[in-house]
């Protein structure tokens, strides 16, 4: 079964503009596989390029070197050939939902919106209120507008977005992050079932260790552009077979509240 | 914290307060449009009629409540005539303009570096040239009047208005929404008109109020300079011109047509302060969260 | 050292915050947890008098034998940064990004301190120091953009105890830094606490990052503080509901094997979402999420309560002993 996605050689970095030679690579030699409904997580601190990646993955930036394979075609050819298939398959969930829905579009609009743009029809009223009942909200917000909505319904509403279209991929670009800890669970849980009930395949970058362990099989550490460490979840956080994930590991451990937590430890 | 003002902001919105310049502009605007509207159905005398007799008739004269002019004619309904003409060129000019540099800056906005670079200090440039000059440079190859007064205010206005555009708009651009917006298959001009243009929305309201007291102002000296609006048409512009060789003898007659200026000048540009203030808090909320 | 009393922040009509006792002692670290919408936030601003201004405080602060609500803002000010330091959240924000890091940091000596020029300069390399920014001298140049986040919070550490004050509020410190300079930030400030004797009161959402650094911790919900005690006893024993919910919801890493059973399991879940201002219920502010509310968690408020060793304000506490 080939993998869904794959990613070889793949590296990027920002147009300076100015200096020559000097901008180092924002993702440097990175190879990646993703297999049909499995669930990847991309752990990183910042500056590891993990947003820049997936972004990559999904279309939105054009790899500088590299290639990245859709489903076997290899996305340049997708999107020369059919653009809109190929995003209505690969959704993106961002970090901050305040900033990801246009404050002056209802949440029906919002909504609609990959609708309209992907399968070149008008949205069904009865279809955006199933999509948010799916994700727990109730129809009766289709009229509000974002400010009305607390940012753990938001961030429900832009998952409903991206799950319109029916999408094979899901890259969801620390999605909790922007959250409280006691929303963060739901919409977290909500991700799983969604992922269980429709075979989704999911992308999910985080910097939580935690939540890598509990939502992905697969990870794949990231840092400033190379992947220093990749496996299966269990294997490379319970064995970190690197300094880097190491230290990682070490760091969630030290605030951790596992057997009642303990007061930091001074000097490292 | 800025979720608790937001919050705070959301369930209180009480009426926001209007700000005194808002009201203060907006009645002088009023006051100007409406003196303008008025010209059309009556005035004190009739507009091209010239009292000899009456020359030079200081304010107060009964008939002539702001007294005449060298020609005799009623400087009160000059003023009136005259402000249609201001009122005309000036929203004429300013409107295309915004429409014209709107487009180049959103355009600069949503270029890639290198050729938003190149625009941008085009754009600059534009700004940093005198107006005035470009003015009379066009309006000297064209035939005086107001339409040489429209085209020359226009093409100095439009780098302005591109400036202004382009930064507000690059900001959006930079917002999540635009992205995903991306993701989900729009295309660059779905997001500039559906996306950008609506949230950089009050910013160009601000900016129009600005441009029409500034086009007023541009009018004016266009038209003092002889360019602008040539006789019989009346012009605040005009008016001075005329009045200013008669300074010993009657300076009233620079005064009126000063003062129209200025009021209007003035209420165009607090309207455009007043609309920032109180406009401004909700682009925060964009940006904010 | 620092003793609040019935302390009242109100935002129009709005009660924000309603603490009837905090105290911190000399030296003693305190942590103030809460999601955002608890009001954690605004009472540490208020204890520096840098609430916003819509913001009406009423009730007693209490600094030694100084009452500080009420105090004139001239002499809250001298205050600030003579006495009480304030580390913000954002570091980003807090410095003036056309001002060098050295200079910042002299204007807070110079402001705080009688120290004349020489010894201005003399103190913000020692600080730069205390604070581990390796050769500190060549950070008295550079401008806040040219430092990275943990560098840029470590400058505004300094410039909090510049003046050696006797406590220490940190507002959500961490928040915006990556785990690995996280904790080395948290090390710093626990270190500096204990070798200058300074009392701290560390704010955040974060049970974890407060468990780590505080001796005691205070849990604050709706603007009420609804459970005090030992770090210990608070994360072993939570006796309200909502901080054994929000210990069962903060996502944990678990260790070798627990990882593998740990997969796909769901997080333990709070109904519901932190209401807006002016939503919470009358009565007990929590129940409309809570598992265990009554009718007597709807018309009173609970009182509080002393619950073996800790603070409580429940009416249906999760019994000692108890898995939560």
């Amino acid at each position: 079964m080939t993998p869904l996605v794959e990613a070889r050689g793949i590296r990027f970095r920002y147009p300076s503009g100015r200096r020559r030679g000097d901008a180092s690579w924002t993702i440097d030699d990175v190879d990646l596989t993703l297999d049909r409904a499995a669930t990847l997580g991309i752990v990183g601190e910042s500056g590891s390029g993990k947003s820049t990646l997936i972004r990559i993955l999904c279309g939105l930036i054009a790899a500088n070197e590299g290639e990245v394979r859709f489903d076997g075609r290899g996305i340049g050819d997708w999107l020369a050939r059919d653009r809109l298939g190929f995003r209505a398959r690969n959704q993106i969930v961002f970090q901050n939902p305040r900033r990801s829905l246009d404050p002056r579009m209802t949440v029906a609009t919002s909504l609609g919106e990959p609708i309209r743009a992907l399968e070149r029809r008008r949205p069904i009223t009865s279809e955006l209120a199933a999509g948010l009942e799916r994700v727990g909200l109730s129809p009766a917000l289709l009229d509000r507008y974002p400010h009305q909505l607390s940012g753990g319904q938001l961030q429900r509403v832009a998952i409903a977005r991206a799950l319109t279209v029916k999408p094979s991929v899901l890259y969801a670009d620390e999605p909790t992050s922007a959250l409280d800890v006691s929303v963060q669970a739901q919409v977290l849980n909500l991700l799983m079932d969604l992922r269980d009930e429709l075979g989704l395949t999911l992308v999910l970058v985080t910097h939580n260790l935690a939540v890598v362990g509990r939502l992905a099989e697969r990870v794949l550490v990231l840092r400033r552009g190379v992947v220093v460490d990749a496996g299966a979840t269990v294997d490379v956080l319970a064995r970190p077979g690197n300094a880097y994930t190491e230290a990682l590991v070490q760091a969630a451990a030290e605030v951790s509240l596992a057997d009642g937590g303990k007061p930091i430890s001074a000097g490292a | 914290m800025a979720e608790i003002a937001q919050d705070v902001a959301a369930t209180h919105a009480p009426a926001r307060r209007i700000p005194p310049a808002l009201v203060i502009g907006g009645v002088l605007v009023a006051l100007v449009v409406g003196v303008a509207l008025l010209s059309f159905f009556w005035t004190p005398q009739d507009p091209a009629r010239l009292n000899v007799r009456s020359r030079l008739a200081p304010p107060g004269t009964p008939g002539f409540p702001l007294g005449t002019d060298r020609l005799g004619r009623d400087m009160l309904t000059q003023i009136m005539v005259g402000a249609r003409n201001s009122l005309y060129v000036s929203i004429v000019a300013t409107v295309f303009a915004l429409c014209v540099g709107t487009v180049l800056g959103l355009l600069t906005a949503a270029a890639g570096p290198r050729t938003q670079s190149v625009l941008a200090r085009a754009v600059d440039v534009g700004v940093a040239i005198p107006g005035i000059l470009v003015a009379l440079v066009i309006a000297t190859a064209l035939e005086p009047g107001n339409t040489a007064s429209i085209i020359a205010i226009v093409i100095w206005f439009i780098p302005l208005a591109a400036r202004v555009t382009i930064g507000p708009a690059k900001q959006v651009l930079a917002l999540d929404f635009v992205e995903a917006a991306l993701a989900y298959g729009r295309g660059n001009a779905f997001v500039m008109t559906r996306h950008v243009l609506p949230n950089i929305g009050s910013i160009l309201i601000v900016q129009a109020s600005v441009m029409f007291a500034s086009g007023i102002l541009a009018e004016a000296a266009l038209s003092f300079l002889g360019i602008g609006a040539q006789p019989p048409t009346a012009s605040w512009g005009r008016i001075l011109k005329e009045a200013q060789p008669m300074i010993d003898v009657a300076p009233s007659l620079m005064l009126f047509p000063g003062l129209a200026i200025l009021l209007a000048v003035l209420g165009f540009n607090l309207l455009g302060d007043g609309l920032r203030s109180y406009l401004d808090p909700r682009q925060i909320a964009v940006q904010g969260s | 050292m620092l003793s609040i009393r019935d302390l009242q922040v109100r935002i129009g009509a709005h009660e924000i915050v309603g603490i009837e006792a905090l105290d911190i002692g000399a030296g003693r670290r305190v942590g103030l947890v809460g999601e955002s919408g608890s009001g954690k936030s605004i009472t540490a601003m208020s204890i520096a008098g840098l609430q916003p201004r819509e913001a009406v405080i009423s009730g007693s602060i209490r600094f030694d034998d100084r009452e500080l609500v009420g105090m004139r803002e001239s002499e809250l000010a001298r205050m600030r940064g003579a006495e009480i330091g304030f580390i913000p959240q954002d570091p980003t924000r807090a410095l003036n990004p056309t001002m060098r890091v050295g200079r910042q940091i002299a204007e807070a000596l110079r402001l705080n301190t009688e120290l004349d020029r020489g010894a201005v300069h003399a103190r913000t390399l020692e600080l730069l120091e205390q604070v581990r920014l390796p050769d500190a001298a060549s950070y008295l140049r550079r401008y806040p953009h040219q430092i990275s986040g943990g560098q840029q919070q470590r400058v505004l550490i300094a410039m909090a105890i510049a003046a050696g004050p006797r406590l220490l509020i940190a507002d959500e410190p961490t928040t915006a830094l990556d785990v690995t300079v996280q904790n080395e930030i948290l090390r710093l400030i626990v270190e500096l606490s204990t070798a200058h004797g300074m009392g701290l009161l560390f704010v955040s959402h974060e049970l974890g990052v407060v468990r780590s650094v505080c001796d005691e911790i205070g849990v604050i919900y709706g603007g009420r503080l609804v459970e005090f005690g030992s770090s210990r006893d608070i994360v072993t024993r939570p006796r309200h509901r909502y901080t054994s919910a929000l210990i069962g919801a903060a996502p944990e890493l678990p260790r070798g094997d627990a990882l593998a059973r740990m997969m796909g399991k769901r997080f333990s879940v709070i109904p519901g979402a932190v209401p807006p201002i002016g939503g919470f219920p009358i009565g007990c502010r929590f129940r409309n999420r809570c598992g265990a509310a009554s009718e007597q968690c709807a018309s009173e408020p609970p009182v509080e309560s002393d619950a073996g060793g800790h603070r409580l304000k429940c009416w249906h506490p999760v019994a000692a002993g108890d898995a939560a």
